[in-house]
């Protein structure tokens, strides 16, 4: 699984990204977790209000930072 | 009555008998100070965290996907005010300005119509409106959120009429923006984003009021009141100027600067003064010029600078004028 945390690494971005690191390790799935920094690939990602969370190519979460639980959720 | 209530003249009244059986004699700078504190404190606090409260939840039915539709679809001076109105109340982070700025660029929307949006937006939010409204009154509050939205349509126009749109750097218009579904939220989360909001923003300036209450106290007790009168007061025509000048590298959390505003303002310095300064920390912070100055080149920035500047000046001089 690949997961992006899509953000220009704001406190907000740490926040989504170090839950998502949680949430990953509770749910015990093999992911990839990465940090997508650049702004022209979080447009094109269809994004205008950071952080997003994009889980195998599509965006499930933007503009947020949710709780664990909720990204446990998006990851099965 | 209700002007007691909503002006917290009770909570005056309770702060000042338990500081009277703490043994504290309200009539020496100490008592001042420390009353002055306490009340501020709890004040604020009480009012934050209420109203964040409800207005995030009515918020939540703005989002910044739905503000770009419906300007997409609009033109002329009209989408600068409607523009600048959405501004007050979409919920935005001032991390996400770049996006925004190029979501809002590759939709179509005029450079102008978007800066109308970006400069009401840090000036007029929740917090500030409801502090202000806690401190001054609902007259200044209103006051103050109108002349924001009036500074927004009118410098945004400006930007507009001066076709500056050469300033914005050439990737902004080569990016192609992706899809994504506006969510339908459900009445539990927008009850979830609202008890968040007000978590985020008390944790956020929490710190800046207690440090700016605290300097509001001490000057409460202590400023020399001829002196900010003779320099800063109503009658000296550089009161605004210096203010809004100070107030730009500074950058501090408009929640922080208004209870040193208050203490300033009971000293006798203008409150048109005291306002331009709050408005120029918030829509002329450096961090958001840095932020920026990723999408636009400096002269855009230099131009949005002056002409936001110059509108807040305008607006203080009208209010040390006329209240």
């Amino acid at each position: 699984m690949k997961i992006e945390i899509l953000g220009t690494g704001c406190k907000k971005c740490k926040e989504l990204y170090e839950r998502t690191l949680e949430a990953v390790k509770i749910e015990g799935i093999d992911a990839e977790v990465i940090k997508e920094e650049d702004i022209v690939k979080i447009i094109e990602a269809g994004l205008m209000s950071t952080p997003g969370l994009r889980v195998d190519g599509k965006v499930v979460s933007y503009g947020k930072v949710p709780k664990v639980d909720e990204i446990r959720k998006y990851l099965k | 009555m209700i002007s007691y209530i909503l002006n917290f003249g009770w909570l005056e009244d309770l702060v000042t008998k338990l500081l009277v059986s703490f043994g504290i004699d309200m009539e020496t700078r100490l008592g001042g100070s420390v009353h002055f504190f306490f009340y501020d404190v709890i004040k604020i606090l009480i009012l934050l965290s209420l109203m964040i409260f409800f207005i995030s939840y009515l918020r939540s039915y703005f989002s910044v996907e739905k503000t770009k539709k419906i300007l997409e679809k609009m033109g002329g001076f009209r989408s600068h005010i409607v523009a600048s109105l959405l501004g007050t109340v979409t919920p935005f982070c001032s991390c996400s300005s770049v996006p925004l700025f190029i979501g809002f660029i590759e939709g179509g929307i005029p450079l102008g119509v978007t800066f109308s949006f970006l400069i009401t937006s840090p000036i007029v939010n929740e917090a500030a409106f409801i502090i202000l409204m806690g401190t001054f009154g609902v007259k200044v509050a209103i006051l103050y959120a109108l002349a924001g939205i009036t500074v927004g349509v009118v410098g945004g126009y400006l930007i507009h009429i001066l076709k500056l749109e050469r300033y914005i750097e050439e990737y902004v218009y080569k990016v192609k923006m992706g899809q994504t579904d506006i969510k339908k939220i459900t009445r539990r989360e927008r009850i979830e984003f609202a008890k968040e909001n007000v978590k985020e923003t008390v944790s956020k300036i929490w710190i800046y009021l207690l440090v700016g209450i605290g300097i509001g106290a001490v000057i409460h007790g202590w400023a020399p009141e001829d002196l900010l009168v003779r320099y800063a007061g109503p009658e000296n025509p550089f009161g605004v100027l210096v203010a809004t000048v100070i107030a730009i590298p500074l950058y501090s959390n408009a929640m922080g600067t208004i209870p040193i505003a208050e203490a300033l303002i009971n000293k006798g310095v203008g409150i048109g003064t005291a306002l331009a300064f709050m408005m120029a920390t918030t829509a002329l912070s450096f961090p958001e010029m840095v932020l920026l100055k990723k999408v636009v080149k400096i002269k855009l920035i230099m131009i949005f600078i002056g002409i936001v500047g110059t509108g807040i000046l305008i607006v203080g001089y009208l209010f040390n004028y006329f209240l």
